[in-house]
């Protein structure tokens, strides 16, 4: 078998055992959380005869064993089962979620990534110039400001004072792609701020790393200029260090956003995760996380196949 | 001069002002009699109710749990997209009074006992279906069912039979009571047809709106019910739509942007710079929710009626009422009713902040000096965390112990309230006093949150449930303040007013002490000027 092809396989099959461990993880993480559900959904009003028939009603008598495996095959199904709190299917409302926060951060990443990528190419040729100061200055800095902030302001400015933006950012399938896109223009701008500055450092770091090897001398000498050094001989070399980091602010984007969800009041999983959470609406709970750790272990998995095909070492064997 | 007429003008389409206000006002500026009464018949027509438009409301407290099952109705937005495309027999109006909404009329025994209402002749459910006495029958029932997880179940739980006559219920109640109307307008007791057995989720209700799409935790649309009972009064806009904005910056930037008409929950420390913004009306009314530290009669060192004084004298109300509600409330007397409640007696005395009467209480306890512990989080309400901080430097002044413990909010409701000694918390008050006492002050009550269990309070609370006199009530019920106001464990610094704004082409709003947003009824009530 071919080197590449079972590094590729080695990969997967890590990733799916990986994907069950933190399947175990999720049902024990959220089997021994404090408190009852029943009494999270009833709140304030609950009275003991009430909680009563409603905990005997959800069925939380069985073992936890008995009950991971049962959710555990049911969800290979695409059975996510139904939320404990409103009683709709999970697998529906997840799905809706899911799409929104996908669509957000799939803009975001548009805009993002080139443009991370682009500004580190342009600080690697003008090195310790102004224009290598100055992009990491304002990515650094907006880095370094709490992302809600950010939010406020840019909320503030574009959306209170100059309404050229909606300030809430609720999406729906009535609107049309233009007019969501102008609905998430407040967040997608907030997003590339906070993950630009990583994926820039990075490539910058990388791309530096690599110039100070002695082909790129022969390249400088064999009179290319430098951004060509740097595209055609440098960059190449220096792309798994990148698609991880890229990789990383990805699934960021799609995980980690549930502050810029709160801020703009968007529809995504973060906010549907965390009412479920207070809730203790455990079935809810455990499919979004285990979305969650899908979508981080299959990013992942990508940025380590990207390295491993972009490694000529590992394409051509001796 | 223009700019003063228009607002003259202005004053009177927000009937604030009358026509004879007005001719004098005007004629003071120069404007002849025949012109300014032209000028006022405009003015005052543009206060009629225009149709049309649609009314976005930005509410806190949604979630995306929330289902359309009133008897699950636990949070803001739930409650307000209920009221939308259902109504319950009877209201209670922004004066305190009756109004009949699926019931016209309604009267009861002189032992208050039994009680009748009539059906409102001819109207729909929005499937179409013809309201009847027994859809009402049904409701009641599905709320009072043994496997109920209804929120009033403790209303309903006194009904002990129902009788359908023609187009009258018939409740026949355990013992007189005689604030049961009052009672029956709650929020969860919205009739559905055939009492909503069938689907609990349904939304069908004989509202001025029909839901058309719900996304839990994000947004509700409704359009107007083209059969509602009162359209020429009310239902006012095309269309109404919810938008749950859980986050206070993001609700007043929604209002300043114009991206809502209207938004729930104003922050106290932000209400007077809103206020500023153009466009915007902040308002806000006195209600009966209150802010409490409750300290649990029955154990120690709380059991101690001396102690307990002692820490009501050491409280600063004002204080609190200036810093923690930024003069956006109401001083408290440590009953758990206060003006905002029918048959109030405001002759009970205020309680002052005495340090002196503090110190000579706490000698008198004779508290042996050990922390006395008062639990408190964020989520317990709004402040009060800080709120605890000047309760205990207060109290340090008189030399009293006592010690901050904060909890987590997260299972705050269900591990601190009511079952810790001594915490902070938050009641938003019942529509009558009978209902807050029974909720709270009963000695067999589940929320007894202050283990107040005295036979005679009892006594006294359901002689004033079957007393039709009342002037011999209002005295029970003053009695009754008397004695928590001397005994209780409830240490009541303060009364919050209800905070929200208004886009300024709003007409019609009127506050309602029931609750925000003229208590989720803007919708039906109110209309946009164009």
């Amino acid at each position: 078998m071919h080197p590449v092809v079972k590094l590729v396989a080695q990969r997967l099959v890590l990733s799916t055992l990986l994907l069950l461990a933190a399947s175990v993880l999720i049902f024990a993480g959220t089997t021994i959380l404090p408190g009852d559900v029943a009494q999270s959904i009833l709140g304030q009003s609950a009275t003991p005869e009430s909680l009563a028939n409603l905990r005997e009603e959800l069925g939380m008598n069985d073992p936890a064993v008995t009950r991971y495996f049962n959710w555990l095959f049911a969800a290979l199904q695409g059975d996510l089962g139904t939320a404990l709190t409103n009683g709709r299917d999970i697998a529906e409302s997840v799905g809706q979620r899911l799409s929104n926060t996908l669509f957000l951060a799939f803009w975001a990443a548009i805009i993002s990534v080139p443009l991370a990528i682009l500004l580190g190419l342009v600080a690697v040729r003008y090195k310790d110039r102004w224009p290598d100061k100055l992009i990491s200055a304002v990515t650094l800095a907006s880095i370094s400001i709490p992302e809600f902030l950010i939010g406020y302001l840019l909320m503030f400015f574009l959306a209170v004072q100059l309404g050229w933006f909606p300030s809430i950012a609720m999406i729906n399938d009535d609107m049309g792609l233009l007019q969501k896109l102008q609905s998430i223009a407040l967040p997608v701008m907030v997003l590339t701020l906070v993950v630009l500055a990583h994926m820039m450092r990075m490539t910058r770091a990388a791309i530096l790393n690599v110039m100070q090897s002695a082909y790129v001398e022969t390249a400088e000498l064999k009179g290319l200029s430098g951004f060509q050094v740097i595209y055609r001989h440098a960059f190449p070399n220096a792309i798994a260090p990148i698609v991880n980091v890229v990789m990383i602010n990805l699934a960021y984007l799609v995980v980690g956003v549930v502050v810029i969800e709160v801020v703009f009041v968007y529809p995504g999983m973060g906010q549907y995760l965390v009412d479920h959470v207070s809730k203790r609406d455990v079935p809810v709970v455990q499919a979004c996380g285990l979305i969650f750790a899908a979508v981080y272990i299959f990013l992942n998995m990508i940025a380590d196949i990207v390295s491993i095909l972009a490694n000529p070492r590992l394409r051509h064997p001796k | 001069m223009n700019d003063q007429l228009d607002y003259l003008s202005g004053r009177v389409t927000a009937g604030k002002m009358t026509r004879r206000e007005f001719m004098g006002k005007a004629a003071a500026l120069g404007v002849s009699a025949a012109v300014a009464s032209t000028m006022f018949a405009k003015a005052a027509k543009a206060a009629d109710p225009v149709k049309g438009g649609t009314f976005r409301q930005g509410i806190q407290g949604g979630e995306s749990t929330n289902t359309q099952d009133p008897a699950l109705y636990a949070s803001d937005v739930p409650i307000a997209g209920g009221f939308h495309w259902g109504e319950t027999l009877v209201e209670v109006d922004n004066k305190g009074q009756l109004n009949g909404l699926v019931a016209e009329s309604w009267e009861g025994s002189d032992d208050a006992k039994t009680w009748r209402f009539k059906i409102r002749q001819g109207i729909e459910f929005s499937n179409g279906k013809s309201v009847t006495a027994e859809d009402v029958k049904r409701t009641i029932e599905r709320h009072t069912n043994e496997d109920s997880k209804s929120g009033a179940l403790g209303i309903v739980q006194g009904i002990e039979s129902m009788k359908v006559d023609g187009d009258v219920i018939e409740l026949s109640l355990e013992s007189g009571n005689a604030d049961m109307p009052y009672l029956i307008a709650d929020y969860h007791l919205i009739i559905q047809p055939d009492g909503g057995f069938d689907n609990p989720n349904a939304a069908i209700g004989t509202g001025a709106y029909v839901l058309e799409s719900d996304e839990p935790g994000v947004r509700m649309q409704f359009v107007r019910n083209p059969n509602y009972w009162a359209l020429d009064k009310y239902a006012h806009y095309d269309e109404s739509e919810i938008l749950v904005l859980n986050d206070a910056t993001a609700r007043t930037a929604a209002l300043q942007s114009g991206q809502v008409d209207a938004i729930s929950r104003v922050e106290p420390k932000i209400a007077q710079l809103l206020a500023r913004a153009p466009n915007v009306t902040v308002n806000n009314v006195s209600g009966r929710g209150h802010y409490v530290f409750i300290a649990h009669v029955d154990t120690a060192p709380f059991d101690s009626n001396e102690l307990r004084l002692a820490l009501k004298y050491a409280i600063n109300r004002e204080e609190m009422v200036d810093k923690i509600l930024r003069g956006y409330g109401g001083l408290g007397n440590d009953i758990p009713v206060n003006a905002a409640y029918p048959l109030f007696d405001d002759t009970i005395p205020q309680r002052a902040h005495d340090l002196e009467k503090a110190k000579e209480h706490y000698a008198k306890s004779g508290h042996d000096g050990s922390p006395i512990i008062l639990r408190t989080a964020d989520g317990a309400f709004p402040g009060a965390v800080d709120a605890a901080a000047l309760f205990q430097q207060s109290a340090q002044a008189a030399g009293i112990p006592l010690e901050i413990k904060r909890e987590p909010n997260d299972g705050y409701w269900s591990e601190v309230w009511n079952v810790q000694p001594f915490c902070a918390s938050y009641w938003s008050g019942r529509p009558v006093q009978d209902q807050m006492y029974t909720t709270a002050y009963l000695s067999t009550a589940d929320w007894n949150d202050t283990r107040w269990k005295r036979p005679e309070f009892d006594e006294l609370m359901i002689s004033a449930r079957a007393e039709t006199d009342e002037a011999k009530r209002k005295e029970i019920y003053s009695k009754m303040g008397r004695m928590l106001n001397e005994e209780g464990g409830l240490i009541c610094p303060m009364f919050n007013d209800f905070i929200d704004a208004v886009s300024t082409s709003v007409q019609g709003y009127e506050g309602d002490p029931n609750g925000e947003l003229m208590y989720w009824k803007a919708p039906k009530k109110t209309w946009k000027t164009a």
